[in-house]
């Protein structure tokens, strides 16, 4: 996996932004502000709709940021925000050392253009364009020759496995492929932001599964920045490296999957956390120690720290007395033991597990 | 004298009542003088006969109020005098549209018709692509050929051929800016109603008095304002019907406004446009035939003949005829129409 240098830097940040609804927002603004309104009282009060709440989020460059919530947390609105689809009330979006919120018409257009993609959850083809067309859509926007255009669009259709579909039109395709055409088209503008919502929610579930490998595979290759939005906890968990969880257009938790699984930071987060498998999307490093604290254990084998749990306990063969010693390549890092895996399949609200450790 | 009289004077106005007397009288109607012949009946109505205040019956009760004749008379008196100034405008920058006309009607006629029937199977062809229709109308054309309707056929139809191309240029352009903005939107559906409801002929009163009844034009604009109302609608609806996430995405791929009317909106809304044509040429068709009230050319002229002269075989005979004309131009856009909508394409 290469990684490119300003991996791990923020590729745009986003800081106290709001974003409300309805006739006068301004002054629903400063009246939120001034007197600590809830959602509910700005909506009785005032007839305005708050939709987002001082959002602060970094999306780091090379990395899946994944913005998990239930329909009507404001995810759809935040993700518009990005490329200025909807205007903020209030807040920024540091993009390139400038706010994007400040930028001009032809600016944010030269960023639609050329610095940032989308994908959409319906798809969002052009039904009256073949499928090459539709690819070639931010080129075309740019300018560039018909030639320059069919060539890179047919380089893209490759990529998603599409060859030969060049000359149909949207309706003549699958769901899957229509998605695969809309990856493709967000490849093909070459931009290195790439935000994606719901991109995968109306496909049914195996074609799902299919397009986040699919995702994932050409991420090792280009490592862009996305911005992926999903209402679906295992879909967040697998395609995330970075998670923000939203409720009423509000962010509740946000940092490693993996830290938001075992240490869910509400109510909220632990009743969506406690559903999944978490064999399955725990990592070995999530529940390691550290060494020098279990030198004296028996060590049985050796396991990569990203392995998943199923692994190791397939590894184990269900018995719980075994210790692992944890490789990151050919580092050791630290030991898991099968006993604390046990112990991290039981979801736990990280104010249990404080009150445990004092 | 009459009921409403003690109205006015509770209003002090008898003495303006009286000073308008002289001029009152110029306009004294049958019913008036049937009135006065009966003499003093009027006096002693019960509230069983009170009629409605209308201007007539207040006129009868205070000379100086100008009595109902005298507003359709105020309105044609001011529109004879802007008549003049606004012919002064409209005449030259209608005049065009006489030239097309005359030009359209020219060469329609003179082509010969071995050219001409053979040029106009070709065009059904290219736009319909059904052998079937083609067939349709070179029966249409022979049959009008052979009973001697062939010049008025094709005289309709050159001035159908310009006034349903001039509601295209004019009334697509309309539509699309009424889509972009609510408030253009909400000030024109009026005038389209207006201009859908007028019965026909109103239109061709005021015309006939801006325009030389033997100039073109006079028939054309009556065509034009008549016919272009659903081809402005349907470009309205039809763009506002484009899917949104469609526009979305097009917008988030950084199309300027023009890239999106040009790339997105129009060629989605082309179903609909070519719906409202469709519909445009078949009301120019149903004008045309009106105006031949005011010289306009074509098959229109035989039914007028028809009914003047009670020549019972002409006017049905003509009247068969623009309905074949009608079924070949309506099946003809609806062919073109069905082959550009989407789903068809496979």
């Amino acid at each position: 996996m290469t990684v490119s240098s300003d991996a791990g830097e923020p590729k745009f940040k986003i800081n106290a932004l709001y974003k409300i609804f309805g006739e006068e927002p301004e002054i629903a603004l400063k009246a939120l502000r001034d007197r600590n309104l809830t959602k509910s009282e700005l909506l009785e009060e005032y007839n305005h709709v708050l939709a987002l709440e001082d959002i602060n989020f970094n999306a780091k460059a090379g990395e899946i940021s994944v913005i998990m919530g239930l329909s009507g947390s404001g995810k759809s609105t935040l993700i518009r925000h990005i490329n200025r689809l909807i205007e903020p009330t209030s807040g920024e979006i540091i993009y390139g050392g400038n706010d994007i919120l400040s930028c001009s018409a032809d600016e944010i257009r030269q960023i639609r253009r050329e610095k940032m993609s989308m994908v959409f959850q319906n798809f969002g083809l052009l039904p009256h364009r073949t499928v090459i067309q539709n690819v070639g859509l931010s080129l075309e926007a740019r300018s560039f020759s018909r030639k320059r255009i069919f060539s890179e669009a047919e380089k893209w259709l490759d990529e998603v496995g599409l060859q030969g579909y060049e000359g149909k039109y949207p309706d003549q395709l699958s769901g899957g492929m229509q998605q695969r055409v809309g990856i493709a088209r967000a490849l093909a503008s070459n931009a290195e932001v790439m935000l994606m919502d719901e991109a995968f929610s109306a496909l049914d579930p195996l074609i799902r599964s299919d397009m986040q490998d699919l995702l994932l595979k050409l991420q090792k290759g280009l490592r862009k920045t996305i911005v992926f939005i999903t209402h679906d906890l295992d879909e967040a968990l697998k395609l995330a490296d970075h998670l923000v969880i939203l409720k009423d257009g509000k962010i509740v938790q946000q940092g490693d999957p993996q830290r938001v699984l075992v240490e869910p930071e509400d109510r909220y987060v632990f009743d969506f956390v406690s559903d999944t498998n978490r064999a399955r999307v725990l990592r070995v490093r999530t529940i390691m120690e550290p060494i020098s604290s279990s030198s004296h254990m028996f060590i049985e084998g050796e396991i990569d720290q990203e392995e998943t749990l199923e692994t190791m306990i397939k590894l184990s063969g269900g018995d719980i007395s075994k210790n692992y010693l944890v490789k990151n390549g050919v580092d050791s890092v630290g030991i898991a033991k099968m006993e604390r895996l046990l112990e991290a399949l039981v979801p736990v609200k990280k104010n249990e597990i404080r009150s445990k450790e004092i | 004298m009459s009921i409403y009289e003690p109205v006015f004077s509770a209003f002090g106005l008898t003495e303006w009542c009286q000073g308008g007397n002289g001029k009152g009288d110029n306009l004294t109607s049958l019913t008036d003088l049937v009135a006065k012949a009966r003499g003093e009946g009027s006096a002693n109505l019960s509230l069983w006969e009170l009629p409605f205040p209308s201007m007539d019956a207040l006129h009868a009760s205070c000379p100086a109020f100008p009595k109902s004749r005298e507003l359709s008379k105020g309105i044609e008196n001011v529109f004879l005098d802007i008549k003049d100034s606004l012919s002064l405008v409209l005449d030259p920058l209608t005049q065009p549209l006489s030239w097309l006309l005359e030009g359209s009607l020219w060469l329609f006629e003179t082509t010969p018709w071995w050219i001409m029937i053979p040029a106009l199977l070709a065009i059904v062809m290219l736009v319909g692509r059904s052998l079937v229709l083609v067939c349709f109308v070179a029966a249409g054309l022979i049959g009008f050929a052979f009973v001697d309707y062939y010049s008025f056929a094709v005289q309709t139809l050159a001035v159908i051929f310009v006034c349903s191309l001039l509601c295209v240029i004019i009334g697509v352009p309309i539509g699309i800016a009424m889509s972009r903005s609510n408030r253009l939107q909400r000030s024109v559906i009026p005038i389209l109603d207006m201009l859908q409801t007028l019965p026909a002929f109103v239109y061709l009163i005021p015309l006939i008095f801006l325009f030389s009844v033997t100039e073109p034009k006079l028939y054309g604009i009556a065509i034009i304002l008549y016919a272009i109302v659903p081809v402005i609608r349907l470009t309205d609806l039809g763009i506002r019907l484009v899917d949104v996430e469609v526009l979305e995405a097009a917008t988030a791929y950084g199309l300027t406004d023009r890239q999106k009317l040009t790339k997105v909106q129009i060629p989605l809304a082309l179903p609909n446009i070519m719906a409202g044509i469709n519909q445009t040429i078949m009301m120019s068709l149903s004008m045309v035939v009106i105006a031949s009230l005011v010289s306009a050319p074509g098959l229109g002229v035989l039914v007028l003949r028809g009914i003047r002269n009670l020549e019972l075989g002409v006017g049905l005979l003509s009247g068969l005829g623009i309905v074949v004309l009608a079924i070949i131009l309506d099946r003809t856009t609806k062919l073109a129409l069905a082959r550009i909508t989407p789903g068809h394409r496979r």
